[in-house]
C-alpha cells in the first residue's frame, strides 16, 4: 500500500476522484472487508475479485475508518498515537485514501 | 517418499497457501453460452457434492489460507442449499462472491442470500441488448431478467460486478456494455475476451474476432477505464491468440488458486482435466490442504522447474509463469511446451494464422448442453 507519491503534492483530482477535504468521512463499504491474514501474516483488505496486502501503516489508517470520524480526527489520532508530525501524516493518509477511492474500494460518506 | 525414512533431500518446499478458491457448485444452468468454461463433459446433479461436504471444504479452505471463495457453476442458484453454503463461508471467515446468470433468483431469494452474509455479486451479461444477449445465452427473456436482477442487487445494498465475455458477436457493443454497467449501478465491469478452452475451443470458428476489431476494442476499454476512474473499475481479460506474450495463467499453476468441481475434484484451473496423465484428487477422499501440497498433479507444473530451457532462462519466467498449460496442450499437443502465444514459441506464427483463419469463418454456435443420455 505504500506508494511512491507520499512525499510530494498529491493531486486530489487525479482519476476523477473528488478532492478530499479534512472534514470528509471515508468508510469501508459493504463488499469490502478488513481482516487478518493468519496464513501469510499481516492484514488484508478484501474487495471484489481483489486482495490488497496491507503494510502496518495502512492497517492503522483503515482500521480507523469507522464511518463516523472525519479525516481530520483520524489524522489527529494517528499523530498522537505515533508521535509523528501531523502534516506529514495528513499527506500520507490522503494519498492512500485517494488511491483506494480511485480503485473503488472505499466510499466517501 | 518411502515410508519409515526421513524426507528425501530433494523434497520440494511447501507451496505458498492459495488465496482464492472457485467452488463450482453445479453444472446445471438455464443458459447455454457457447464459450462456457465448464468442461464439455458436464457433471450431473446426482454426482454433486452435498451441503455438508461443501461446508467442510470451505472450513478446510479457510484453514489452508484461502481468503475469497467464488461460488460458481453452472448456475450456483440451481442449488437449493446456496444459503447454507454462503453461511458456511461466513462461518469460516471467507469472503463470498456469487457468480450468477441472474435469471432464476427472485427478490426474496436474493434477500435471503444477502442475509446469509453474501459479500458480492458478479452477474454475467452476454450482450448489451436483448437481441444479442438472448441469442448467445440461447434463452429468450434472459436480458430483461438480468436487468431486473441487477436492480435488485443494488437495491438490497450488495456491490455488483458485471462480467461480459467478449467475442465476434458482441465486440461491437463494448461502449454499450460500459453504459449498461453505469446505468445498472455496477461498481466493476469485467470485459473478458473469450479464452479458448472447452466449449469455447469447440466454438472457436464461431467466436474468434478479427485482429483489427480486437485492437480497436482494447483501445476503447483503455479509454473508458481512464475516463471512469473512481466511478467504475474496468478489468479486461485480453484475447491472447493475437498477443505477443502469454498471459500469466492463474498467476502460476498451483500458486494462488484452486477449483473444486461439482463432484469434488480439485483442479489448479478450469481446464486442467484436459491434460492427459494427471490424476486429480477428490475432496471426498482427501483434505484440501493435503491435495494442495501433495497431489502430484498440483506439483506437475508448479514453480519453474518443469519449464522448457527457453522459459527457464527468460526474465519473465516468474511474471507469466510459462503462460497456460492447457493452451500449450490444445495448440501444440504437449502441456509442457511454452505457451504457443509467446513470440519465442516455434508455434507463435501458426497460432496467429489460425486465429485469423477462424475469424473469417461463419460457424453456427454449438450451444453448451448436457449430452443426451440413455438411462
Amino acid at each position: 500500500m505504500t506508494d511512491a507519491q507520499t512525499d510530494g503534492y498529491v493531486d486530489p483530482e487525479v482519476g476523477g476522484v473528488p478532492p478530499l477535504a479534512e472534514t470528509d468521512v471515508v468508510k469501508i463499504p459493504r463488499g469490502v472487508r478488513l481482516r487478518e491474514d493468519k496464513a501469510r501474516g499481516g492484514w488484508v483488505l478484501l474487495a471484489p475479485e481483489r486482495v490488497f496486502q496491507l503494510d502496518p501503516v495502512a492497517r492503522e489508517v483503515l482500521s480507523r475508518l469507522d464511518g463516523e470520524r472525519d479525516i481530520s480526527a483520524i489524522v489527529d489520532d494517528l499523530a498522537a498515537t505515533f508521535a509523528a508530525p501531523r502534516e506529514r501524516i495528513l499527506v500520507d493518509v490522503r494519498a492512500m485514501l485517494v488511491d483506494l477511492l480511485t480503485k473503488n474500494v472505499l466510499e466517501v460518506v | 517418499m518411502t515410508p519409515g525414512t526421513n524426507a528425501p533431500v530433494s523434497q520440494p518446499p511447501a507451496p505458498q497457501p492459495p488465496i482464492g478458491m472457485l467452488a463450482e457448485l453445479t453444472h446445471r444452468c438455464p443458459l447455454q453460452c457457447p464459450y462456457c468454461s465448464n468442461p464439455v463433459e458436464l457433471t450431473r446433479k446426482r454426482d454433486e457434492l452435498d451441503t455438508e461436504t461443501w461446508q467442510r471444504v470451505f472450513a478446510e479452505a479457510a484453514e489452508l489460507g484461502v481468503l475469497q471463495v467464488h461460488l460458481s457453476g453452472g448456475e450456483p442458484a440451481a442449488r437449493p442449499d446456496l444459503e447454507a453454503l454462503i453461511a458456511g463461508c461466513v462461518d469460516s471467515g471467507l469472503y463470498s462472491n456469487l457468480i450468477t446468470a441472474g435469471v432464476n433468483i427472485s427478490r426474496t431469494r436474493l434477500e435471503a442470500l444477502a442475509d446469509a452474509g453474501l459479500d458480492h455479486v458478479q452477474l454475467s451479461i452476454q450482450g448489451a441488448t436483448a437481441e444479442v444477449n438472448d441469442r448467445i445465452a440461447n434463452l429468450p427473456g434472459a436480458f430483461d431478467k438480468k436487468r431486473a436482477f441487477a436492480r435488485d442487487v443494488t437495491d438490497v445494498g450488495l456491490p455488483l460486478t458485471l462480467n461480459s465475455v467478449i467475442h465476434r458477436h458482441n465486440l461491437h457493443q463494448i461502449p454499450d456494455l460500459v453504459e449498461l454497467a453505469l446505468e445498472l449501478g455496477a461498481r466493476r465491469l469485467e470485459i473478458a475476451h473469450a479464452q479458448y478452452y472447452g466449449w469455447a475451443l469447440a466454438n472457436r470458428g464461431a467466436l474468434m474476432p478479427p485482429r483489427e476489431q480486437v485492437m480497436e476494442a482494447l483501445a476503447l476499454v483503455e479509454a473508458a477505464r481512464e475516463r471512469l476512474k473512481g466511478k467504475l473499475v474496468i478489468d479486461a481479460v485480453v484475447p491472447d491468440y493475437y498477443a505477443r506474450l502469454p498471459k500469466p495463467c492463474m498467476n502460476g499453476w498451483g500458486r494462488q488458486s484452486l477449483n473444486v468441481t461439482p463432484n469434488g475434484r480439485v483442479l489448479p484451473c478450469h481446464a486442467a482435466e484436459t491434460i492427459p496423465g494427471l490424476e486429480f484428487w477428490n475432496v471426498r477422499e482427501h483434505a484440501l490442504g493435503e491435495i494442495w501440497r501433495d497431489n502430484p498433479a498440483f506439483n506437475a507444473y508448479r514453480g519453474t522447474d518443469w519449464m522448457p530451457d527457453a522459459c527457464q532462462s527468460c526474465d519473465r519466467r516468474e511474471i507469466d509463469w510459462g503462460g497456460c498449460r492447457c493452451q500449450a496442450l490444445a495448440l501444440t499437443g504437449d502441456a509442457a511446451q511454452m505457451d504457443p502465444v509467446c513470440e519465442f514459441s516455434p508455434y507463435h506464427e501458426e497460432v496467429q494464422t489460425l486465429a485469423i483463419r477462424d475469424a473469417r469463418k461463419d460457424d453456427d454456435f454449438a450451444y453448451r448442453r448436457f449430452a443426451r443420455q440413455n438411462a
